[in-house]
């Protein structure tokens, strides 16, 4: 008999069905909760945890909708970016559901943010120690290409054995002349587990070494849960000779004019032409709101890249 | 509150929209009921109760007909609500013994006690197009069998008896192993194992116990029985304890003797595969059986020389909501990631054409001179 | 047990969905950024000696998945209180535990029993909630490690000398390890594993 089991659920105003507040049953959010707290205490281990099956298909952020499900609560705002977008398709399927389920503050605006919920990205405002970053993770084992078996990687792990971590970099550097892994690149975390960030590109491996911000990684299908603690040592793997580096452009946005972000290429016609946008939407549209114009920013056709709609589309509603 | 809107949203509505329309099809075709789909598609709705891990034939048709017949579809529908339902008791485990057999058939003896009961089955069909379903038509009143008298007891046990079979080894200690509960741990211990092939995908199981059966293994089975049929489902309520009835459910049992040669310190004997399934899937639960066994190797100190044998492989890939979501994943945005790779391909060529120019060029200079 | 017995039970959180959040969110701030010292709030009425923020920890993260260890004198009402609400299940044997409450951070248990987990799998070990008299930050302990931006001091008030000691090998033996929640009456601090103590 378990009293706290008897807990009202949240009806929702624009639905009328019945959920729990945030989807999952309450013994559910304990077990994450639980798993949450012991990977806090061990930065950069996974911990095993009953993932369970949620209304999205897993591999589109089944990991990262448990744990945001399992922290969000009222006075929480909520983000939710893919691709460094809060406008992608998937993007807006999970803000959807938490505004159904939670009834959960959102916005598009990093700084306003308590919880982002990423795939792929780490935005490019600094984050300050007031957020928390949930990642949505595919394959949280690091050592998963190079040993198949989680039986294998498991010792690996508990014997600290990662030679083949560096064999395989090392082998790439043979190849290539250089390391040709560019996301989803491997980091050391408190000088002791090697942890996959998740499949953010390596340009922003350097925004989790003694981030202010708690980052919590979740793998629904693979049920792992794992954390990065606000300033925490997590270093890119590396050798003396061919250190770290992340990637650069030539070009800089062509809407903001921005020379520091990630940038995704964008094709504008069949012959060839091609321009560069930040990643990041939200850091993008802040810089030209204060008046950064890249040299593309004037082109009309370009609008719906730019994100402008009619200011009462994107204003308060609900 | 403020709430964030932007293009996707309406592309997402809209999407679902001729989601909705394209299910519906041709409207001048009477609309699907669902007691149709639970009637008429009722081995749809059996493979998607177990491959969902939920007995209720209207939501396993409700999410059949909603899934527009795509089944893996339909399995994760069902899964998606399972998760949310409280547990309310924990049933005692069902006694397929005491079940009121429709079909029953062994492959190891021609006669059994309670005999052989065919029962419905494709076994004997001509795979013949039958026109006649084109057009509604009734088949005849089939004949059916007197009342059965008691009953029904298991082929295995005719083995088991005379100490050629394992006996299936009971642990009344430990409780029985929930993944839907507990994460999927290696090794792991054959309950386990046989719900996650239970809530196995019937193709991924169909594939590798015929591997098995062609060489990729070492098994030799015999279908030793096959049963479905109806059974009592019973819990213990706690302020009763004693058991009561709570319904029947129709479930297939599938039992594979294979030869085990024995070792030294062993005795030859036979050892056993088994399947189970909700209602009616006769090709799972045989498949299930063979993994069942060929699951078994580690634990019998065979040689793990095929993928059947692989616990790891089987169990990490048979689930098929879990695969049908990551391989689909592929087709969301990868933009940022491929542009990493790009970035790094484009800067890669660029230094070998110019390291082959400037290679060449000494080359064209001595050419010239 | 019979139904009666339930009805002079004193009552746990308000409201259960809400508060086990806000109160995990604190734990999970403590946790996250070892020193810190947060107020919980909204506090449930458990049976003396247990104290409303252990109480609110428990009822928050415990659950029949979790056995929590109790002293063997703990008087009744207190494992009737956690059975009720939390439906864990009860255990003496340290080694067993998920949680445990200690009473009295005065009189500790000998807490390297309880479990640290395996080189495979570290987060099998207890979480151990102490309760404290009074717990201030600026002065004590320094603290540093994963979560602390440079260092940070920490001073508890009704805790044995000897704990300071005892958590330094636990953090020794990282990642293995117990993690540790100090418990006034109404503010938690925590202390996992990464923790690195200079008395």
């Amino acid at each position: 008999m378990i009293a706290q089991e008897n807990a009202a659920p949240v009806s929702t105003a624009a639905t009328g069905e019945e959920y729990n507040f945030a989807y999952l049953d309450e013994q559910t959010k304990r077990m994450v909760r639980r798993a949450v707290l012991k990977a806090v205490a061990i930065p950069g281990y996974q911990v095993p945890f009953a993932g369970r099956e949620m209304p999205m298909p897993y591999g589109w952020g089944t990991g990262g909708i448990q744990l945001s499900a399992s922290i969000l609560g009222p006075d929480d705002v909520f983000k939710v970016i893919d691709q460094g977008a809060d406008d992608t398709t998937n993007a807006v399927s999970i803000r959807k559901f938490f505004e159904r389920v939670a009834d959960v503050e959102t916005t598009e605006r990093t700084s306003e943010a308590t919880v982002i919920q990423t795939r792929h990205r780490i935005p490019e405002e600094p984050l300050t120690e007031e957020q928390i970053m949930v990642y949505q993770v595919p394959i949280p084992e690091p050592l998963r290409w190079m040993e198949a078996r989680e039986t294998e990687t498991r010792k690996m792990h508990a014997l600290e054995e990662y030679g083949v971590m560096h064999v395989k970099l090392y082998e790439d550097i043979a190849r290539h002349g250089r390391i040709a892994t560019n996301y989803m690149y491997p980091v050391m975390v408190n000088g002791r587990y090697v942890m996959s960030p998740s499949p953010i590109p390596k340009f922003d491996n350097p925004k989790l070494d003694r981030s202010p911000a708690l980052h919590l990684l979740g793998a629904g299908r693979e049920k792992r849960i794992y954390a990065v603690p606000p300033y925490t040592d997590v270093k890119s793997l590396d050798f003396e000779d061919h250190p770290f580096e992340v990637e650069t452009w030539d070009e800089c946005c062509g809407l903001c004019g921005s020379e520091t972000s990630y940038l995704d290429e964008v094709i504008l016609d069949d012959a060839g032409g091609r321009m560069f946008v930040c990643s990041d939407t939200d850091y993008c549209s802040r810089r030209r709101e204060s008046g950064h114009l890249g040299p593309m920013a004037a082109r009309e056709d370009l609008d719906e890249l730019k994100g402008d709609r009619p200011a009462q589309e994107g204003g308060h509603n609900g | 509150m403020y709430v964030a809107v932007k293009g996707g949203e309406k592309a997402i509505d809209n999407a679902h929209k001729l989601l909705a329309e394209q299910r519906r099809g041709d409207t001048n075709v009477p609309e699907l009921d669902v007691a149709q789909v639970r009637e008429q598609l009722s081995l749809a709705v059996d493979r998607v109760m177990t491959e969902g891990s939920l007995y209720d034939r209207d939501l396993a048709a409700l999410a059949v007909k909603q899934a527009q017949g795509d089944l893996v579809e339909a399995i994760f529908l069902l899964r998606a609500y399972r998760t949310t339902l409280p547990r309310l008791a924990v049933s005692s485990p069902i006694e397929t013994s005491e079940m009121n057999v429709e079909r029953r058939v062994s492959a190891t003896f021609k006669d059994i006690p309670g005999g052989q009961v065919l029962g419905p089955t494709f076994d004997y069909t001509h795979r013949l197009l039958d026109f006649k379903l084109l057009a509604d038509g009734e088949g005849t009143e089939p004949e059916t069998a007197p009342e059965q008298s008691g009953p029904i007891p298991r082929v295995m046990n005719i083995l088991t008896d005379e100490g050629l079979l394992d006996e299936s080894r009971t642990d009344d200690e430990n409780p029985v192993g929930d993944i839907t509960r507990d994460p999927l741990l290696y090794p792991a211990e054959r309950d386990v194992r046989l719900q996650n092939l239970a809530r196995g995908d019937e193709g991924f199981l169909l594939a590798l116990g015929y591997s098995s059966q062609r060489g990729f293994g070492d098994v030799h089975p015999f279908v030793g029985e096959i049963r479905m049929g109806e059974v009592a489902v019973s819990i213990v309520p706690e302020e009763l304890g004693f058991e009561v009835e709570i319904g029947d459910i129709t479930v297939s049992e599938c039992e594979m003797v294979t030869r085990f040669r024995g070792s030294k310190e062993e005795l030859p004997r036979f050892t056993r595969g088994y399947g189970l399934s909700f209602g009616y899937c006769e090709r799972k639960v045989m498949a299930m059986s063979l993994v069942d066994r060929t699951l078994q190797a580690r634990d019998m100190g065979e040689d793990l020389t095929s993928p059947a044998n692989d616990e790891e492989f089987v169990l990490s890939h048979s689930d098929n909501v879990e695969a049908q979501g990551f391989v689909q994943h592929l087709k969301l945005p990868h933009y940022v990631d491929f542009q990493a790779d790009l970035v790094m391909v484009r800067t890669m060529r660029e230094k070998i054409l110019a390291e082959r120019d400037k290679a060449e060029k000494p080359k064209t200079e001595e050419a010239a001179a | 047990m019979p139904e009666f017995a339930y009805e002079n039970i004193s009552p746990g959180l308000q409201h259960p969905v809400l508060d086990s959040q806000r109160i995990f969110r604190a734990v999970l701030l403590t946790m996250s950024r070892p020193g810190t010292v947060t107020v919980l709030g909204n506090w449930p009425a458990p049976p003396s000696p247990l104290k409303p923020a252990a109480a609110s920890v428990c009822l928050a993260l415990a659950d029949l998945d979790t056995p929590l260890w109790l002293e063997s004198t703990i008087h009744s009402d207190i494992q009737t209180y956690l059975r009720f609400h939390c439906g864990c299940p009860l255990t003496q044997k340290q080694e067993d535990a998920s949680f445990a409450v200690v009473m009295d951070g005065n009189d500790l248990p000998d807490l390297k029993k309880f479990e640290a987990g395996t080189e495979e799998y570290p987060d099998r070990s207890a979480t151990v909630i102490i309760q404290v008299r009074e717990l201030n930050v600026g002065r004590g302990v320094t603290l540093t490690g994963p979560g602390i931006k440079d260092s940070t001091k920490l001073t508890v008030d009704g805790l044995d000398s000897g704990f300071w000691h005892e958590f330094k090998k636990n953090s020794e033996r990282f990642p293995l390890g117990y993690d540790v929640i100090l418990a006034s009456d109404t503010e938690i601090a925590s202390l996992p594993r990464t923790v690195r103590v200079e008395v």
